[in-house]
């Protein structure tokens, strides 16, 4: 991707694939804390990052669009700090972004994020059909792998789940085929153009964006729509008012109390030093010894 | 096609954040390049934020930065291994409604300073390694190479913003790699506390109340260095740093240094029932004044801990490094404007301001203490702080004995540290012309 003279992105191609890829930003799980008077999770402070799975789905469309033609568009609903996200995929190759923020998504539980995205993706749509729509297969915050399928329903999407690849395309006929993580093996589903894919982790390796893909992502602006620039009519069905689903209680595990404990010997002989750990285990559970005493015997 | 900038800067710390800022908000394209996962990603600090230098850049900063609490308080120990002896300043004149001083956190700080950045209107991208410089056939640096694709990016000038390893300039031959007697390695823990505990232990009136302790003595293991232990608004930084060749001297790991620190008897209870949230270590240019590389050439400058912008005495860095990233910026402007090419003689506007300010003034009135530290480090971090230990318990302990004898055995104490009072005299006066 190369800037023009005047630094502006590119022009999308209105031939290709018109692909959109779902992104969420996350806490870094790696960082996580739990704030412990409250018990909640600290997010102010914690350092936030591109859902990982969804960062497999944005690769994997700009594969697509790299080989087909087209563009892709990274839509996601979050805080106006999402931005980054939105800004960081931008970075790595993407065409356009489109943040969806209101204080009135705020609460959203599956049914809701799923109404929301749907919703902005239909008014993306009006610009020009969408081909594809790209989602991880589930976030690492939330983990409940919905959010795709239900998008996909409510716009009458076929729906590949769980794809560990995608075999090829046949823009002529507007079909492709995909390979889909199943129990007990793989499943080759060939499906009609348009539709939408929830994607495994590790099918592909991610790009580094060039130097131009990050001065165009750094000058580029993110689209930024109001629940009703993004075309919601009917607030009920957004955020905490649009959510059946209740969290009841959130808590910290307890952390694991026993502490780690260094086992030091002189012994040079493997046995001996199996010997002298499980003298330890033995002391600190003499139950433990006792009862593999008990099975030998039997 | 390769871009050409008025200015690319390379590091996204305080002193780059001050001069891309300023730069920037003159007008000028700037690109600011940081290797970080995010501006600052990686950045430590302790952190006091010394509110002057940052006013000369955002006046208003206070309205939205992230600031911890302000500095009400200083407290000075001397450690040895069972006490402190201290001094505490604590004044009501620091709750003005301009503080002087804060305490923040560095991550948080260094993203918000990036946002003022990018809404200065210069072009900030991380994720990128700035590889190597770009010069033309007269040797000037003409723009930057990095780790990605791309080819290289063009500039009038390259700030080097790049902190304290210099590889960038290093590798392109600008100033020698760094001693291990000029730099040290601290590092440093965040601990969580709740803030009713924190004003609690220091008894502070308000949450945005702040104290700060600066420590010296046995708590560096004889070698030379400091530790600190800073309260901000729900937990408490507490760290320690020595020189990199003390520690190869002396075969110390930091954190079993850091480990004594927090067990000592004075500050064991401060740290009571706190949980540790974060551990983190990082280089501090301690060479002083005589460490200072070059500073200006043809088509680059160095700012900030690149420059070994560091007053070891007075634990002041950031302020430095955003006092001399500003000032650089102001001088690439105002070529800029005069449109002369930035180079090494017409940067003579950059060095005349660093020596006419506090910077150079501070970093030069300092320059010997490094070297008398290092050579009488066993005296100063060990039989010192011991000494003055056992003289104040002699002082305090009501034992039956008479005065004049404790006095007598007071200065036999400190005597006896160093063998013989010509001994005692000679420190004293290295060290009162080391720090004139
Ligand atoms: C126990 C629990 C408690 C929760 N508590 C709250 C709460 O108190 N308040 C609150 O606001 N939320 C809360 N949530 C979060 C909220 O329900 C979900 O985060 C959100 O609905 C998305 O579901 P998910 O994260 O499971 O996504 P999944 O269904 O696992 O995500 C699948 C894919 O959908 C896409 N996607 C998902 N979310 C977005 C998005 N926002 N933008 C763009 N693409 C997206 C991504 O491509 C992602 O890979 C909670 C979730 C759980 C499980
Ligand atoms: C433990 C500790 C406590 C301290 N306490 C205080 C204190 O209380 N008060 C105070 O004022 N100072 C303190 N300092 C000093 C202060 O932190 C530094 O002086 C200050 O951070 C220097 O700012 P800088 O911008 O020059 O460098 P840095 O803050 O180190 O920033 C350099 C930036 O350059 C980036 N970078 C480096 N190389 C490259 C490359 N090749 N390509 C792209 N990017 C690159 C890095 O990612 C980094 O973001 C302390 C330091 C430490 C370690």
């Amino acid at each position: 991707m190369t800037d023009d003279l005047t630094g502006n992105p590119p022009k999308p191609d209105t031939t290709g694939l018109n692909i959109v890829v779902c992104i969420k930003q996350v806490p870094d799980s790696a960082q996580i804390r739990v704030h412990p008077v409250t018990n909640t999770i600290m997010r102010q402070g914690v350092p936030t990052i591109i859902n990982p799975y969804d960062l497999y789905a944005l690769e994997e469309a700009l594969r697509l669009r790299d080989q087909y033609g087209g563009a892709v568009t990274v839509l996601c609903m979050g805080p106006p700090m999402a931005e980054d996200a939105l800004r960081r995929a931008l970075g790595l190759g993407a065409d356009r972004a489109v943040l969806i923020t209101d204080r009135r998504f705020a609460g959203s539980d599956t049914l809701a994020t799923s109404f929301a995205l749907a919703t902005a993706l239909t008014t993306i749509a009006q610009d020009r059909p969408i081909d594809i729509v790209f989602t991880g297969k589930q976030t690492i915050d939330g983990d409940t792998a919905q959010v795709g399928p239900g998008i996909a329903r409510r716009l009458g999407l076929n729906q590949l789940t769980y794809v560990s690849a995608i075999d090829s395309i046949d823009l002529g006929k507007r079909e492709l085929v995909v390979r889909r993580r199943a129990e007990g093996g793989v499943q080759v589903l060939q499906s009609r153009l348009p539709c939408l894919i929830t994607v495994m982790e590790g099918i592909n390796d991610l790009r580094r964006g060039s130097i131009q893909d990050l001065l165009r992502a750094a000058r580029a602006d993110v689209t930024v729509w109001s629940a009703e620039q993004a075309g919601v009519t009917n607030p009920m069905m957004c955020g905490l008012r649009g959510s059946p689903t209740v969290v009841k209680k959130v808590f910290a595990p307890s952390p694991r109390s026993e502490p780690a404990e260094m086992v030091t010997t002189e012994a040079k002989r493997p046995a001996q030093v199996a010997e002298a750990v499980l003298d330890l285990l033995f002391a600190r559970n003499p139950k433990l010894e006792a009862d593999l005493a008990a099975r030998k015997g039997a | 096609m390769s871009e050409h900038f008025d200015a690319i800067v390379v590091g996204a710390g305080p002193s780059g954040n001050a001069a891309a800022y300023t730069m920037a908000k003159a007008g000028l394209s700037v690109l600011q390049i940081d290797r970080g996962e995010y501006p600052g990603s990686k950045n430590v600090q302790g952190a006091i934020l010394y509110a002057d230098a940052l006013e000369r850049i955002i006046p208003d900063f206070r309205e939205d930065a992230p600031l911890e609490r302000h500095v009400v308080e200083q407290r000075i120990w001397m450690l040895d291994d069972r006490a402190h002896t201290g001094t505490h300043y604590r004044s009501d004149d620091f709750n003005e409604a301009r503080p002087n001083r804060y305490t923040i956190l560095r991550a948080q700080f260094d993203k918000w300073f990036s946002k003022k950045v990018r809404e200065a209107g210069a072009l900030v991208i991380t994720e990128t390694t700035v590889t190597g410089l770009v010069r033309n056939e007269a040797g000037a640096v003409i723009g930057v190479q990095t780790d990605r694709e791309g080819g290289p990016v063009f500039a009038r000038v390259v700030v080097l913003a790049e902190g304290v390893n210099g590889l960038v300039a290093q590798r392109a031959g600008l100033r020698p790699e760094l001693k291990p007697n000029h730099v040290a390695l601290a590092v440093k823990e965040t601990h969580f506390l709740s803030e009713e505990k924190v004003q609690e232990r220091f008894n502070l009136a308000g949450e945005d109340d702040g104290v700060v302790i600066e420590v010296l003595g046995t708590v560096t293991s004889g070698m030379v260095g400091t530790g600190f232990l800073y309260t901000n608004k729900e937990s408490i930084s507490i760290g320690v740093g020595c020189l990199v060749s003390d520690y190869a001297e002396t075969g110390m790991a930091p954190y079993e240094l850091l480990d004594r620190f927090k067990r000592h008897p004075s500050v064991a209870p401060l740290l009571r029932g706190s949980e540790m949230k974060e551990y983190v270590a990082h280089l501090i240019p301690e060479g002083g004044y005589n460490a200072i590389p070059k500073l200006t050439g043809d088509g680059w400058l160095i700012v900030g801990d690149a420059g070994q912008f560091v007053n070891a005495v007075h634990r002041e860095g950031s302020n430095l490094a955003m006092t001399t990233g500003r000032m650089a910026a102001e001088a690439i402007i105002a070529l800029r404007k005069a449109d002369l090419p930035v180079s090494e003689a017409n940067l003579k506007i950059y060095r005349d301001a660093l020596a006419e300010s506090f910077v150079m003034q501070d970093m030069k009135k300092y320059r010997h203490l490094p070297a008398t530290l290092e050579k009488n480090r066993d005296a100063l971090f060990g039989a010192y702080p011991r000494a003055l230990s056992s003289a104040l318990q002699t002082l305090f302990r009501v034992d039956g004995t008479a005065k004049r004898d404790k006095e007598k055995q007071m200065l036999g104490i400190v005597k006896k540290s160093r063998g013989s009072w010509w001994a005692v005299a000679t420190d004293m006066f290295k060290v009162a012309r080391a720090w004139r």
